[in-house]
């Protein structure tokens, strides 16, 4: 029987941009996928023909731009369209616009309060001034801060050394920053409630947190520190769908001679003298390789596919442990036409930007809370985009598709579990309020998916449905992902090595993680390293 | 259409398009070319430089210059003057020709149309009327007519284009080929669709007599809505064009008849054109100077880059080692290509030292503090930009 030199568990596209490093240096490669297609949360659907949905995540910015380049996702048909801008909707039907040009949108903000519109900048240049310091860590494996080998004391010194340029008052003001609520962090420099909502919502999307928890202000700044292009907190479509960025990566694998099985579940990974040795399928077959990285959650990877007693003591526990928990949903909608909303000019640019459901940070909370109770919003926050809009082969001419992220949605019900009515009854939430601001709504479905954090896990396989492999929270960050000592993807067990999202540096589509891991491995088998350096524009 | 103001003597001309392009030019960018009011951009652009990749957009091109060179010796005429030989060229063809001065110098670049036996359209940046003049003494029966003022152009690029056109119910439009034109009419008026343009990607021209070009544009409009048309400017051109490697004047190359001094030009060879010269033909302006220029190799020749990093070689100088000291040449376009992700260049690079390391030094700014890097760069022989989609016949329909 064929022996792989390393089998990757998951044909999500941080496990497939893992195998393509490790294929382009020459190992054999198998990427497993339990689906009849791969992508895992990167994935473009014809649920309803003639439409495609980008059923999981829907936008992208994260995605490394050095690694695109590196492996030549653009001739394996990759392009990424940055869209324009957000329109939020407050409780009262009043709406904000954040206008891709720096005119418009301060007259924008000055309308509504000049005190805010002068605010901005200052925002901006401390988000900035923030986002820089993060985003030189996202191609490097963080160092462990017990170590005194050679190479994390200089990340580590490479580190407070990044640090240490902020200056003294901005050092206090980072850390307090890493541990301050989103909504506290936005009083210092706002006034107006809706301007607040707006630029809050990024604080809670994925996150089981509220505007107002601790850690917040943090996932507001991982989802605004990302580029199109140099453009920092500018969002982009893939076109085609984001499988789109899955099949190019996957495309860069088969190039370099890399395999894909797809419909091929994995009941155990095989651990044999304590080491990794191959995987059991569901069908009983036995595939082997020398090397088994997981790109499944840290908590799936852990307490499902592997045994408690090939683990060493305490791992199960902090598996079982680690923070993964369900708080989004997904909506994803054909329209037969271009829905037209409330208190908007007829702008053709800014109704074809992103709309953001937010209502205040009030509204916001209280959603929480609702989940907190083991039960959705009447009045969730609702992130949608149109993707049809700027892409032409996502629906018909005309007709469009319209992704609509919920915060929040639990992973499991105070009255029991999800059934198929209840999720009906979530999605009619969602449709109702889009309603609201855009009578007539309704009137223009055609088909609709909806996704609890229930359909998420049973399909993607992501534990409860988490987004981001887990809680982006400082406890789950840098080198404590995704537990304090396995931070450098190099697993308990010998051979076995962890490439998704659960790794630094976390949940988005940005190829790191599995490009991270695909560094150490082949350190490990002193192959040469095939993984670019990131291509930072903060330099 | 003309301006209206006391001052309209001054005032740049309007293109048979302003009116409409001026409703959609929301941050009024406007610039000239060759007389004409002409954007630069009309929203942004990154935005209509996408839109070229990703959708659809429309170019002003009605400030071209447009001539109709016409009668028994036409061809003759131009075969003179011209490096590439057209005595082949069919009706409904479209070629792409460089025409030099005596000296093998390029004094322009442009597109010939055959529409008949006897009958040509040349189109180019810059007014070449006085040269064209010049090039026809001594053959008779020929007759040249500037079309400009009188014909409205528009360049409908992109992927979607096609659709576009078949929506708006151009028969036959799925059997032009590249480089084929063909003669139609719109609401009884002659219009000749062309499969060309600047962009690398599928797209097309639209020519039509100036008075019927808003109501080519209303159509084209019409039948864009759902197909993401969007005018793009100057701005969005340029990006799209170092993409497919086509050459800019003033930026790759200095027209001849207007360069003050000695080989401040170029050759077709410099510029890496030389598939456009066919020294088959007997006798064409610029002959024996270019056979020279071919053998003796060219001084420098323009090379695309590939280069390390994202910051654009804007204006920068190539040497042949990281210490800066030997400079073999100097960038003429440079920029972050979105589309391919790689940081792109052309460059005019001395021809002997092609083959050796070839590194840039790029200066950029970051508030207000000035900052430089050496980097390596690789020569690349294929546009950084051809898809497949832009060959395809009949294309890819949306």
């Amino acid at each position: 029987m064929k022996k792989y030199d390393a089998i990757i568990i998951g044909a999500g596209h941080n496990g497939l941009t893992n195998a393509t490093y490790l294929a382009k240096a020459g190992l054999n490669t198998l990427v497993i996928e339990k689906n009849d297609y791969i992508g895992g949360a990167a994935v473009t659907r014809e649920l309803h023909e003639g439409w495609f949905y980008s059923n999981c995540s829907y936008v992208c910015s994260m995605m490394r731009q050095s690694i695109h380049r590196d492996l030549n996702l653009t001739k394996h048909g990759l392009i990424l369209v940055p869209y324009l801008g957000t329109v939020t909707f407050g409780d009262s039907g009043d709406t904000i616009s954040v206008y891709h040009s720096e005119g418009p949108y301060y007259n924008e903000l000055r309308a509504r309060s000049p005190h805010d519109a002068d605010a901005m900048f200052r925002l901006q240049a401390d988000l900035n001034r923030y986002a820089q310091l993060i985003r030189k860590t996202l191609m490097r494996t963080p160092p462990d801060p017990t170590s005194f080998k050679p190479r994390d004391v200089k990340e580590l010194i490479f580190l407070a050394k990044e640090f240490g340029a902020l200056g003294e008052q901005e050092i206090y003001e980072y850390i307090r920053f890493f541990t301050m609520s989103a909504a506290e962090f936005l009083d210092d420099y706002f006034e107006d409630d809706l301007i607040k909502a707006a630029m809050a919502s990024p604080g809670i999307i994925g996150t089981a947190l509220g505007v107002y928890s601790p850690g917040s202000a943090y996932i507001l700044l991982h989802h605004v520190m990302g580029d199109v292009d140099g453009s920092i907190g500018a969002w982009g479509l893939a076109r085609g769908g984001m499988g789109a960025i899955s099949h190019a990566i996957a495309g860069a694998l088969q190039e370099h001679g890399g395999e894909i099985r797809t419909n091929s579940p994995v009941q155990k990974i095989i651990v044999k003298n304590k080491k990794a040795v191959g995987v059991v399928l569901e069908s009983g077959e036995e595939v082997n390789a020398s090397i088994i990285v997981s790109n499944l959650d840290a908590k799936r990877t852990f307490t499902k596919i592997m045994e408690k007693d090939d683990l060493p003591d305490g791992i199960y526990d902090k598996a079982k442990n680690f923070k993964i928990r369900g708080s989004s949903g997904k909506v994803n909608i054909a329209l037969s036409a271009l829905p037209k909303f409330n208190n908007l000019p007829e702008n053709k640019y800014i109704n074809r930007g992103g709309q953001n459901f937010s209502g205040s940070l009030k509204t916001m909370e209280k959603a929480y809370d609702c989940w907190k109770r083991g039960t959705w919003s009447d009045d969730p926050f609702i992130e949608s985009v149109i993707p049809s809009a700027w892409d032409p082969t996502v629906a018909p001419p005309g007709k469009h598709w319209m992704s609509n992220f919920i915060q929040y949605c639990p992973a499991e019900l105070a009255d029991g579990p999800w059934t198929p009515e209840k999720r009906d009854q979530f999605g009619q939430t969602v449709v109702d309020k889009i309603e609201r601001y855009s009578p007539g709504f309704k009137d223009l479905i055609v088909h609709m998916e909806v996704r609890t954090p229930h359909e998420i896990e049973k399909e993607i396989g992501l534990t409860e449905g988490n987004i981001f492999q887990g809680e982006l929270t400082i406890d789950q960050l840098l080198f404590n992902r995704p537990f304090p000592g396995y931070s450098q993807y190099r697993m308990p067990v010998k051979n076995m090595y962890m490439c998704g999202s659960s790794t630094h540096p976390g949940g988005g589509v940005s190829s790191a993680c599995g490009a991270n891991s695909a560094r150490e491995i082949l350190m490990d088998l002193r192959k040469p390293n095939t993984v670019p350096e990131d291509d930072c524009y903060d330099e | 259409m003309n301006n209206q103001s006391k001052f309209s003597d001054e005032q740049p001309k309007l293109s048979p398009f302003h009116e409409r392009q001026a409703e959609l030019n929301i941050r009024d960018a406007w610039s000239v070319w060759n007389g004409y009011k002409f954007a630069d951009y009309y929203y942004e652009a990154e935005y209509e430089y996408f839109c070229i990749r990703n959708t659809c957009g429309t170019y002003d091109i009605s400030p071209m210059q447009k001539y109709l060179i016409e009668g028994k010796n036409a061809e003759s005429m131009l075969n003179r003057m011209v490096t590439r030989d057209i005595s082949n060229l069919k009706i409904n063809r479209v070629t792409y020709v460089l025409w030099c001065t005596n000296e093998g110098r390029v004094i322009d670049d442009g597109t010939i149309f055959k529409l008949d036996a006897e009958k040509f359209m040349l189109t180019c940046g810059s007014p070449n009327l006085a040269w064209l003049k010049k090039a026809s003494y001594g053959f008779d029966n020929v007759k040249i007519e500037d079309l400009t003022d009188n014909l409205a152009a528009l360049s409908l690029q992109g992927p979607t284009s096609y659709s576009v056109l078949s929506k708006m119910g151009l028969s036959d439009i799925d059997k032009l080929k590249p480089f084929d034109f063909m003669t139609t009419d719109l609401d009884g008026v002659e219009l000749i669709v062309s499969r060309t343009g600047f962009t690398g990607d599928l797209g097309y021209e639209l020519w039509i007599e100036a008075s019927a070009g808003i109501n080519l544009w209303d159509k084209l409009y019409a039948a864009g809505e759902n197909y993401g048309i969007q005018p793009y400017g100057e701005a969005a051109t340029n990006m799209a064009r170092l993409e497919a490697g086509f050459i800019m004047p003033y930026m790759e190359f200095n027209e001849a008849l207007k360069t003050v001094n000695f080989q401040h030009d170029q050759t077709p060879f410099e510029l890496n054109l030389g598939w456009l010269v066919d020294f088959k033909k007997p006798i064409f302006n610029g002959k024996e100077a270019l056979i020279q220029d071919k053998k003796n190799k060219p001084k420098y020749t323009l090379t695309k880059l590939d280069i390390e990093g994202n910051k654009p070689a804007e204006a920068s100088y190539i040497y042949s080692e990281k210490e800066c000291k030997n400079e073999i040449g100097y960038v003429t376009s440079a920029m972050w290509s979105p589309a391919v992700k790689a940081n792109i260049a052309m460059a005019m690079i001395k021809t002997e030292y092609l083959d050796d390391e070839l590194w840039v030094e790029i200066y950029y700014e970051k508030e207000l503090r000035q900052y430089d890097k050496v980097v390596r760069c690789q020569v690349k022989d294929k546009p950084f930009w051809m898809p497949e989609r832009a060959k395809l016949t009949p294309p890819e329909k949306y």
